[in-house]
């Protein structure tokens, strides 16, 4: 494993666009973690972002999370360019050539995902924690590391979503198509969405719920669920909006992580079963 | 006699296309190899198929006797496949560490091999920026790195200048004398004669013969015969047993030859039948006539 992550280290160091979209990545999740001073002025409120509460523990785990999970599309660039220019470059051949393995090849891609997926998880749960530590108005061990469900929901988010372009990036060889392909598959799943919602109105049915649940990029964006209302709750100058009864399920649901779990596996074995099938 | 690479019946099929037809041959350590064939005979696929990117149809190789796997052989092999495929931003140095690293090598002998093909100078500039021939230079150290078993080499002079062609040639030749197995496709033949012992010849994914180069044909060369009395020269030919085929030609008879024969004792004869000669040599065929009779029909 080490000789594999190795490897695919030596790629990604000496590619310039890799490093140039990781440093945006840091420095856009290093910014947010200054938003907590601006000072806002909304609605006769007036303050910061930190006043509505929202860099409270443990909200602040759910919040951070919830608004960095967006920045994901930046390291997916880098995976899907590091796979397709494999293809374009030819040295995806040449490393079979000089005794790489395809199982070894689509590995070290794998173990390469999963530490990016890792080391931006570590990034934002430390970018969120320090946050935490100079806005929060709880500071007791036990409220700070509660409701870390968030972080560990933000790491398989990720990590599908990396898996599935590392798929893409071995499926179309080339990454504008690849990133195509993607942004394509995310509009597919919006319209199933909104297909399904249509028919279960119509036929009182619960179609909706379980493609919520079963496609990918959705049972990804579902695992984290937006704070919007709950910032409301908490921010109790704000509070003016009423909820209309409305009851809203904050929890990461077990579902979705035995979902992208499953996909996470599936799109790798697909690589692997692709570069198995080719020539190349 | 170590066997380096065993190929048993090797097919490569695309659709109705037989790119590769069952292929037989072996490889055996310290001979020098040509695979020699028209473009689209199979030549690449079949390197394709033993260096495990290309899948083959139906049969089997295996490297080294079978004693290892083939993804492990391969870090004993070391093989360039028609272009020179590296990381572009990476300059020559990272690219050979990456290769040390996936063949599992020290990274001790980069600036040996990259000496060996005159690129020590340039080893720090990123890859995009190196000539055709420069790239070319490259993927031979790439190859040596690992002190190969046995260097696979496909078509490694396309596309490059005389200067590089010479480059390339001196480059193997010193490498063949240095007794290290190899393996050259090519469709120049005169490439292959200089250095080569051993030839494959492929015609549409068919193998027509596989052996040393002085075998490929039954033949045992011809002779440019020339006198002044021509007439007579040819009725004395005539009665010579050695005679195939004549032709005439501005410089003399070129006879081609059934069987071995002593051109003293050919002189000697004419002298004795009154016929003085102004020109007598042998000729040995060479390489293309062989290849280009064998791959007419």
């Amino acid at each position: 494993m080490k000789r594999l992550l190795d490897i695919e280290f030596h790629k990604f160091r000496y590619s310039r666009s890799s490093k140039i979209l990781t440093i945006i990545y840091l420095s856009i999740v290093a910014l947010m973690m200054l938003v907590g001073m601006i000072k806002i002025d909304f609605n006769g409120f007036s303050g910061s972002f930190s006043d509505l509460g929202i860099f409270d523990f443990p909200y602040v785990w759910h919040v951070s999370t919830y608004f960095t999970s967006f920045l994901k599309i930046f390291i997916a660039i880098v995976i899907v360019s590091l796979t397709a220019s494999e293809y374009s470059n030819r040295t995806i051949k040449q490393n079979l050539i000089d005794g790489l393995s395809k199982k070894e090849l689509i590995l070290s891609k794998f173990y390469f995902v999963l530490i990016l997926a890792v080391l931006t998880t570590l990034v934002v749960f430390l970018a969120s924690l320090t946050l935490g530590l100079i806005y929060s108005d709880y500071n007791e061990i036990g409220i700070i590391f509660s409701d870390l469900q968030f972080i560990g929901a933000f790491f398989l988010g990720h990590l599908v979503f990396f898996s599935f372009c590392l798929f893409a990036g071995i499926l179309l060889k080339r990454s504008a198509f690849a990133l195509g392909f993607v942004a394509v598959w995310w509009l597919f799943e919006g319209a199933v969405n909104i297909i399904a919602y249509v028919i279960d109105k119509a036929y009182g049915t619960q179609v909706y719920d379980y493609v919520l649940h079963i496609l990918p990029l959705n049972a990804m964006a579902n695992l984290i669920k937006q704070p919007f209302t709950r910032i409301d709750l908490i921010g109790s100058s704000i509070n003016q909006v009423t909820q209309g009864g409305l009851v809203f399920d904050y929890q990461v649901e077990w579902i979705d992580v035995a979902s992208v779990l499953i996909w996470s596996s599936i799109f790798i074995y697909w690589a692997f079963a692709l570069l198995k099938r080719r020539d190349l | 006699m170590e066997k380096i690479l065993e190929i048993k019946d090797l097919s490569k099929h695309y659709g109705a296309l037989k790119a590769v037809d069952h292929v037989s041959f072996q490889i055996q350590k310290g001979h020098v190899y040509g695979i020699l064939g028209p473009n689209g005979s199979g030549k690449s696929t079949t390197l394709g198929m033993v260096l495990n990117v290309v899948n083959p149809t139906a049969g089997s190789y295996s490297w080294f006797e079978g004693t290892v796997n083939n993804h492990n052989a391969l870090k004993r092999i070391g093989a360039i496949i028609e272009r020179p495929n590296f990381y572009p931003n990476m300059d020559a140095v990272q690219n050979l560490k990456l290769v040390c690293k996936i063949k599992e090598i020290s990274e001790d002998k980069i600036d040996e091999k990259l000496e060996l093909v005159d690129l020590l100078s340039r080893k720090n500039s990123p890859f995009k920026t190196y000539s055709l021939g420069m790239k070319q230079r490259l993927a031979i150290a790439s190859a040596l790195l690992n002190d190969p078993e046995i260097l696979i080499l496909d078509e490694p002079t396309n596309g490059l200048d005389p200067q590089g062609i010479r480059k390339i040639r001196d480059i193997i030749q010193h490498i063949a004398k240095m007794g290290t197995t190899i393996l050259l496709a090519s469709h120049l033949l005169d490439e292959v004669e200089k250095v080569c012992t051993h030839v494959i010849v492929l015609r549409k994914g068919q193998m027509l013969y596989c052996g040393p180069v002085e075998e490929m044909n039954k033949n045992f060369g011809s002779i440019l015969i020339d006198a002044v009395d021509k007439a007579a020269l040819m009725r004395f030919m005539k009665t010579q047993d050695y005679v195939g085929s004549t032709e005439d030609q501005l410089d003399g008879f070129e006879v081609k030859l059934l069987k071995d024969v002593n051109t003293t004792q050919i002189n000697q004869d004419a002298y004795n039948a009154g016929i003085v000669l102004s020109k007598l040599m042998f000729k040995k065929q060479s390489l293309e006539d062989q290849f280009i009779e064998l791959t007419k029909n």
